[in-house]
C-alpha cells in the first residue's frame, strides 16, 4: 500500500480522481491485469461509489442509500484501493510533466499512470435574479438529491427548469410527492437531445396524463424569489421550489489546465489516454470515439464511463487494449413507460407507431445507424448490437428484424454461433478485445 | 463452466423448457412437501419464464442468458446490480431499480422484467434451487435440443 508520510505526500502506481463508473471501471481494469500495483482514488465526495443516475429512484423510494452503492461494501479493501474521499482531498491540480497531484489541504499524490474521470458539471445559465431563489436546486449528485428532499412537501409547487433526462427524471422522483410539477424547456419538445418530435409527443402525452405540465420554446428571462418570468410568453409561473436541469458541461478543468488537448470534451484516443503522458481518462469529462459517427463524440452515459474506465485501467496496467465502440445509449423510463435510444438519427427513418408505442429504426447504406423506441423495448438489445457492429443489414433477414428485434433474422450458422458455441464474450465487444494494438 | 447450449436441429418447438423454467422459479416447487406440480402450479396463469422460444415455419429455438465471459450487461448496469459470479452472471434484484439497460445492451435479447415490471430476471442457471444441478430447461427439454455442457 502506500506509505503515508508525516507531510502527507503520498505515492501510488495509479491515481484515480473520481469515484464514480468511470473511476470504478478503472479499478477493475487494473485489477484485471496487475493484482499488486497501489492505487489511490481520490474524490471530493466523501461517500462510498454510488449510481448517480438512482438518485431519482431515491425520491422516488425505489432504492436507498446502501442499495444504491455502485459496489459492495468491501470494493475498496477487496482491490487494493486506498482512498482519499472528502473536500479536504480535491485535487487541485495536475502536473503531469512531475506525475503530480496537488490537493486542497495541500498534500500532494506522486503517481506513475493517472485517470481522471471528473465527470460532469450541471450548467446553469446566468439568469437575471436567479441568486435571489432560496430554494433553488439541481440534479446530479447524492448531496443534491437529499436537499431537495428536505425542501419539498405535499404543498410544494415545483419549477424545473430542463425537459431533458435529468429533469424528467427529477420529475418523477418527487411527483408525487408535491403539489404540483411544471417544466419549461427551451426546445419546442422534451428530451430534445434523444427524442424526435413524433416520439417526443407520445411521451410529453403520457407525462401530461400523470399530471406533469410543460411550458416548451421558452426559458426564463428573470428569476424573483418565488417567481420565474418567461421570456416569450411573458407568462409569471410562481413556485416554492426551483431545479435547474438545463444540462451538463464536461468537468474538463483540471485536464485543460494541465494542458490536456480538449474540444468540448478532453480528447481521448482509443486506448483512453489523453495528449499528455501517461494520463488517460474516462467518463462524461472525455471525448472519445463513437463508432457510428466515426468521430471523437462526447458520450456522457454511464455505460460508457465504465467501459472507458476498464479499457483506461488495463492500458495503465501494461495492456494494449481499444475502446472504439462506444456509441450513444439510453434506456429511461417513467412510470412504467419505457424509452430507449441508441446511435445515431442518421438515414431513412422506418417508423411505425400508434398512441402509446412508437419505433424508428434509422438506416443508411445498408446498416442500421440508430433507433427510437417507446414503449415496446423488449429485446432491443438486438438492434443495439446491429448499430455497435455496423453489421451490414444484408447478412441478415432485415424485414423480419423490423417487425421486432429476434435471433430467427440471423443466419443459421450465425445463430449456432450465438446459441450453440462457447461465449467468449458479448458478441459486439468482441471485436474490441480482438483488435489489441 | 456448464453452461446452456442450444442446438436448433433438435427443438420441437413444444415450449416445455418455458414452462418447466416458469415452474422452477415460482417458488412453488416443493418435491415431496406438498408443493404443487407443475400443471397444477401454472394453471390458468401467464408465465413469464427466462427462456423463450423463437419459432418461424419449421424453425425453433430456445433463448436463454449465454453467461458471457465479458458481459455488456454486466458492464453497462447502472445500478452495480449485475455481477459475476464463478461465471455465472447474476442480477441483484434488490438493487436493480428497472432501469431496463440491460435490454438495451443485451445481443441475445436474454434479460426481461420480472412479473412486476420493475426489476430484471434472466436465466441464472437455476442456481439458486439446486445448486449446480441440471437446470429445468435441461431436464424438461424431451429431445436434448437444450444441453448443459462444458465446452
Amino acid at each position: 500500500m502506500s506509505n503515508k508520510k508525516a507531510t502527507n505526500e503520498y505515492q501510488a502506481k495509479y491515481a484515480i480522481i473520481g469515484n464514480s463508473a468511470g473511476a470504478v471501471g478503472c479499478v477493475e481494469g487494473i485489477r484485471r491485469v496487475d493484482k499488486e500495483g497501489d492505487i489511490i482514488l481520490l474524490a471530493a465526495e466523501p461517500y462510498h461509489t454510488y449510481s448517480r443516475p438512482l438518485i431519482s429512484y431515491l425520491l422516488l423510494g425505489r432504492t436507498d442509500e446502501q442499495r444504491m452503492k455502485y459496489r459492495p461494501d468491501d470494493f475498496y479493501s477487496a482491490n487494493g484501493v486506498q482512498t482519499l474521499l472528502g473536500a479536504e482531498n480535491e485535487v487541485l491540480e495536475i502536473d503531469a510533466a512531475e506525475k503530480r497531484l496537488r490537493l486542497a489541504d495541500g498534500s500532494t499524490v506522486l503517481y506513475e499512470k493517472l485517470l481522471a474521470a471528473t465527470g460532469s458539471l450541471p450548467f446553469v445559465p446566468p439568469t437575471k435574479g436567479l441568486d435571489t431563489v432560496a430554494n433553488c436546486f439541481s440534479f446530479m449528485s447524492l448531496d443534491d438529491a437529499q436537499a431537495l428532499a428536505a425542501a419539498i412537501s405535499p404543498e410544494s409547487r415545483v419549477l424545473v427548469v430542463g425537459a431533458g433526462l435529468i429533469g424528467l427524471k427529477c420529475v418523477e422522483g418527487i411527483a408525487e410527492r408535491v403539489k404540483q410539477v411544471t417544466v419549461v424547456d427551451l426546445a419546442d419538445r422534451i428530451l430534445s437531445s434523444i427524442l424526435n418530435a413524433e416520439a417526443a409527443e407520445v411521451v410529453q402525452r403520457y407525462l401530461e396524463s400523470r399530471g406533469i405540465q410543460f411550458i416548451l420554446g421558452d426559458c426564463v428571462k428573470e428569476f424573483k424569489p418565488n417567481m420565474a418570468m418567461l421570456q416569450n410568453s411573458g407568462q409569471q409561473l410562481e413556485f416554492d421550489v426551483l431545479v435547474m436541469a438545463v444540462g451538463v458541461r464536461p468537468n474538463t478543468a483540471l485536464l485543460t489546465a494541465a494542458g490536456a488537448e480538449a474540444e468540448r470534451g478532453v480528447l481521448v484516443d482509443e486506448h483512453c489516454r489523453t495528449s499528455l503522458p501517461d494520463v488517460f481518462a474516462a467518463g462524461d469529462c472525455t471525448q472519445g470515439y463513437d463508432v457510428v459517427s466515426g468521430e471523437r463524440r462526447i458520450l456522457a452515459l454511464l455505460p460508457n464511463a465504465y467501459m472507458q474506465g476498464d479499457c483506461a485501467g488495463a492500458n495503465m496496467a501494461g495492456q494494449a487494449e481499444v475502446y472504439k465502440n462506444g456509441l450513444a445509449l439510453n434506456s429511461i423510463g417513467f412510470w412504467g413507460l419505457h424509452i430507449m435510444s441508441a446511435g445515431v438519427y442518421q438515414g431513412e427513418a422506418l417508423v411505425e407507431s400508434d398512441a402509446q408505442h412508437y419505433k424508428c429504426l434509422f438506416v443508411q447504406d445498408g446498416r442500421l445507424n440508430g433507433f427510437i423506441l417507446v414503449g415496446d423495448v423488449a429485446r432491443a438489445g438486438i438492434y443495439t448490437n446491429l448499430v455497435r457492429t455496423r453489421q451490414p443489414l444484408d447478412e441478415v433477414d432485415w424485414p423480419l428484424l423490423q417487425v421486432k428485434p429476434q435471433l430467427m433474422a440471423f443466419r443459421p450458422a450465425e445463430r449456432a454461433q450465438k446459441l450453440a458455441a462457447r461465449p467468449a464474450a458479448s458478441s459486439d465487444l468482441e471485436q474490441q478485445k480482438g483488435d489489441k494494438a | 463452466m456448464k453452461r446452456v447450449y442450444v442446438q436448433e436441429q433438435w427443438c420441437l418447438g413444444c415450449h416445455l423448457c418455458e414452462y418447466a423454467c416458469a415452474f422452477a422459479n415460482s417458488g412453488q416447487e416443493q418435491p415431496g412437501a406438498g408443493g404443487l406440480d407443475m400443471s397444477r402450479a401454472l394453471q390458468g396463469r401467464a408465465i413469464n419464464p427466462r427462456i423463450k422460444i423463437e419459432e418461424k415455419d419449421n424453425i425453433s429455438f430456445a433463448v436463454s442468458c449465454r453467461h458471457c465471459e465479458d458481459p455488456v450487461c454486466q458492464k453497462s448496469c447502472i445500478a452495480g446490480a449485475i455481477s459475476v459470479k464463478d461465471g455465472m452472471v447474476h442480477i441483484d434484484q434488490n438493487k436493480c431499480v428497472g432501469c431496463y439497460t440491460c435490454v438495451l445492451v443485451c445481443p441475445y435479447g436474454a434479460v426481461m422484467p420480472a412479473e412486476s415490471g420493475q426489476v430484471m430476471q434472466k436465466c441464472e442457471l437455476c442456481t439458486e434451487r439446486l445448486n449446480g444441478g441440471t437446470p429445468a430447461c435441461v431436464a424438461a427439454c424431451p429431445n436434448r435440443a437444450i444441453v448443459f455442457e462444458e465446452r
